[in-house]
């Protein structure tokens, strides 16, 4: 018989999803927010994000050089990593910045630990990690946004336009820092008041949304994120439960524990909310697959469990951001949450109480 | 259509059956010789009480059951046994067997006498299901007649009749259900006074709004019988998964589906019970789907084919250049098993011969696991596949039983959902069998 037939185990079909497209989706889903940072921040947020992908994808190719395994460039999530990076820094950062952040992110966050899918961090978070340890005072200096007030590209190519400022997180952290430092039945400073009124009114908390503020390159803009947010929820990459969850519990807690003078207001989790990275991260990182739990249940706990550390370290650590901290410890969890929440098999049977004690 | 009961979990796969559903049952002609195989059911393999030379009729018993989970066999053509001799089962297995060359048009046995449904007494019911082969037909082939008999402390009220057909390209219980529908509803009946019940349930997805139809007309007068419209979604014809859908109960894990009060049998079988006990005859035949984008138009049939036709002829009777076939699937194409050779014969089992084209059999390199969690979202029994499969390649038989490795039902929702390709159903298969094996040896 000439013909000869495949023998393989069923299913003989299978689902059109492959692990490069949900890579790809990811990356077309950061679009909006990648131009958005073009926009705000003009070529230095091209330097940087061309950086460190260059970073990413070199440090990508030589590691499954070294280690004998096929190229995985074109899976495009070292792509993503190191677009996410780029995201995840200052502007006017020394270009070699962005290029070593990614590539320490890719060899020692992902390759280590045997590549794609094995990384137990989020290999980006890595990579911004280990430069905020190393140089902290570039990484947390600031520069006005210049859309407002420049608006296009041809403005913003004067290097003499930069001007530092601080971003809306560090001035709430210093308003934090003085409610705590205040006795029993003390008062605020009223310029303070004044400052915290400001951050959380409605035309702050639209520049927010829009992303006419300070911050790092590509978290700025809530709007542009969130659009990229409906699309991998369109495309059913993300679980909804992730960011729902570490949004609403970052929401509720700012209101109840982010007043001042004893007052609860919805624009304080609005700008906790829409401030900082918790809209990229919440979003596009602590949802990353690799790295987060598996199942349902899992991922509520870790979405709240996200939201916590970063109320805990935005009102009292000893940064203003505790997004890229809170989902680095929320990845160390996830074995041991998978662990604890199972899903509960069809035709369950609950164990009868001896063999509860005995287990 | 959110009102539509269903199962938590599954997946949607498109399902196909456009090529072959406008088609009529049409009879396969007479085959010229069968080859019968003693293992074609669930259970110990049947033993022949028929020697080379020797005269059959059909429907006459060509082999006997060795034991309560097993079968008798019939010649399902007239003619002489030519040999006894070995052939491969679906499974790729060999299994001893019957061939019989014909020498004339039926002439059927006389043996099995036509029954009255209400009037024969349930255990001469009971025997004549029994003495005429009945397995399960949607293809696990399990013997009717063990099903038929729930140890008495099981409280069974709940006869669920599966029109379901979940796996995508089959039509063979469809065109059964159209065509067929009032010997159907008879085989129901039958059914129900065996098991002395007064609820019976017809499952239909609804994507046959005219089965469901039909059903509901000719059951309208029926007492008892309900036909019931499900949602759309693979595995629905799995057992587990109909009960949960028709009635809302769980079979408990490791647990028979009586242990849910719940009996399922299969349109198909059904309509044999029907032939057995009103016809007088025995389980010769089936419905067998002939689809797949290697089958031309003209050639994609339902075919009552008589069992031990060769599938070789049947391919050729429906003008299927052999040489176009990438894979050639006996079943569905979610559960169905992989030939390795057309010179292979239709069982019981046969519900289809899925010719899939050489661009469609394609053969998937697994990736690393991204964790996506596709498999647990879907996994109609609700397990982390990842996770049992990852144990499985590390031979950690204790974790992956502890993950309840041995509660899967090997739907290949896992498989079809991974991403990255994972051979989950492969490891979850592997895992089982090593896991039993390893349980044998501790009780030796």
């Amino acid at each position: 018989m000439s013909n000869q037939l495949l023998i393989s185990m069923s299913p003989h079909i299978r689902d059109k999803g492959t692990v490069s497209r949900i890579m790809w989706d990811v990356n077309i889903a950061l679009i909006p927010a990648l131009i958005g940072s073009i926009y705000f921040f003009g070529l230095t947020a091209i330097y940087t994000i061309v950086s460190a992908i260059a970073g990413a994808l070199l440090a990508e190719y030589l590691s499954t050089k070294i280690r004998g395994v096929p190229n995985t460039i074109k899976d495009g999530s070292a792509l993503i990593t190191g677009i996410l990076l780029a995201f995840n820094l200052p502007p006017h950062t020394p270009l070699w910045m962005p290029f070593l952040g990614a590539a320490i992110g890719i060899i020692v966050g992902k390759q280590f630990f045997g590549g794609l899918g094995n990384n137990p961090l989020n290999p980006a978070l890595i990579g911004r990690a280990f430069l905020l340890a190393s140089w902290p005072v570039t990484m947390t200096k600031w520069y006005e946004n210049m859309a407002p007030s420049g608006g296009t590209l041809s403005g913003l190519l004067k290097a003499g336009n930069l001007i530092t400022s601080a971003t809306p997180l560090t001035v709430m952290k210093t308003i934090s820092k003085a409610k705590h430092a205040l006795p029993a039945g003390g008062n605020l400073e009223q310029s303070l008041i004044d400052n915290y009124n400001a951050l959380i009114d409605a035309p702050n908390l639209i520049n927010l949304l829009v992303g006419r503020v300070g911050g790092c390159i590509g978290e700025t803009s809530a709007l542009l994120l969130i659009i990229g947010g409906i699309y991998l929820l369109a495309k059913k990459i993300i679980d909804w439960k992730i960011p729902a969850t570490y949004f609403g519990t970052i929401f509720v807690l700012s209101i109840l524990l982010g007043g001042i003078e004893g007052k609860f207001c919805i624009r304080t989790g609005l700008f906790h909310l829409f401030a900082g990275g918790v809209m990229l991260g919440g979003i596009f990182m602590l949802t990353d697959m690799v790295t987060s739990p598996v199942t349902p249940l899992g991922r509520i706990i870790y979405g709240i469990g996200g939201g916590l550390i970063v109320i805990i370290i935005r009102f009292w650590g000893g940064y203003p951001e505790g997004c890229c901290y809170s989902i680095l410890i929320m990845n160390v969890t996830v074995p041991l949450i998978d662990r604890y929440t199972r899903p509960k098999i069809y035709g369950f049977i609950p164990p009868k109480k001896e063999e509860v004690k005995n287990a | 259509m959110s009102d539509l009961k269903t199962f938590k979990g599954g997946v949607h796969p498109h399902d196909y059956k456009e090529l072959s559903r406008e088609k009529r049952i049409e009879d396969y002609p007479l085959p010229s010789s069968v080859v019968i195989l003693m293992s074609q059911q669930l259970g110990s393999p049947s033993k022949p009480i028929v020697k080379a030379g020797q005269e059959v009729k059909t429907g006459e018993p060509i082999a006997e059951s060795t034991g309560f989970v097993s079968i008798p066999q019939h010649s399902s053509i007239t003619g002489k046994v030519k040999k006894i001799t070995e052939a491969f089962t679906p499974l790729g297995t060999i299994s001893q067997a019957i061939e019989i060359e014909r020498t004339q048009d039926d002439i059927w046995f006389d043996g099995f006498q036509q029954l009255d449904i209400e009037k024969t007494e349930i255990d001469v019911l009971k025997k004549r299901v029994q003495e005429c082969g009945l397995v399960g037909m949607g293809g696990a082939t399990f013997p009717m007649h063990v099903k038929l008999s729930p140890p008495k402390d099981f409280k069974i009220d709940t006869l669920i009749i599966n029109g379901v057909e979940c796996e995508p390209y089959l039509t063979a219980d469809y065109r059964l259900m159209l065509e067929k529908t009032e010997s159907i509803i008879k085989g129901a009946r039958i059914l129900m006074r065996i098991l002395d019940l007064t609820k019976c349930i017809i499952a239909i997805e609804n994507n046959k709004p005219d089965a469901i139809a039909i059903m509901k007309e000719k059951t309208a007068s029926s007492q008892g019988i309900e036909v019931i419209a499900l949602k759309v979604k693979y595995p629905q014809g799995a057992e587990k998964q109909l009960i949960e859908a028709c009635t809302d109960r769980q079979v408990p894990s490791g647990g028979l589906p009586m242990a849910a009060g719940c009996i399922v049998q299969n349109v198909g079988t059904t309509y044999a019970a029907y032939q057995a006990v009103v016809e007088g005859k025995p389980l010769i035949e089936r419905i067998c789907t002939i689809t797949g984008a290697a089958v031309p138009e003209n050639g994609r049939k339902n075919l009552n084919v008589r069992i031990g036709t060769s599938v070789k002829e049947i391919l050729d009777y429906c003008k299927v250049d052999t040489n176009n076939i990438g894979k050639l699937i006996s079943g569905g194409p979610m559960m169905g098993l992989a030939q390795k050779t057309i010179d292979t014969y239709i069982t019981k089992g046969s519900s289809g011969l899925l010719c899939l084209s050489r661009k469609e059999a394609e053969s998937w390199e697994p990736e690393p696991c991204i964790r996506c969690a596709r498999c647990v979202d879907h996994c109609p029994i609700h397990l982390m596949p990842c996770l049992i499969a990852a144990f499985v390649e590390k031979k950690m038989w204790e974790e992956a039983q502890k993950y309840n490795i041995l509660d899967c039902i090997k739907c290949g929702t896992c498989s079809y959902v991974c991403p990255a390709k994972r051979r989950l159903v492969q490891a979850m298969k592997l895992g089982e069998f090593e896991i039993r094996a390893l349980m044998r040896k501790k009780k030796a």
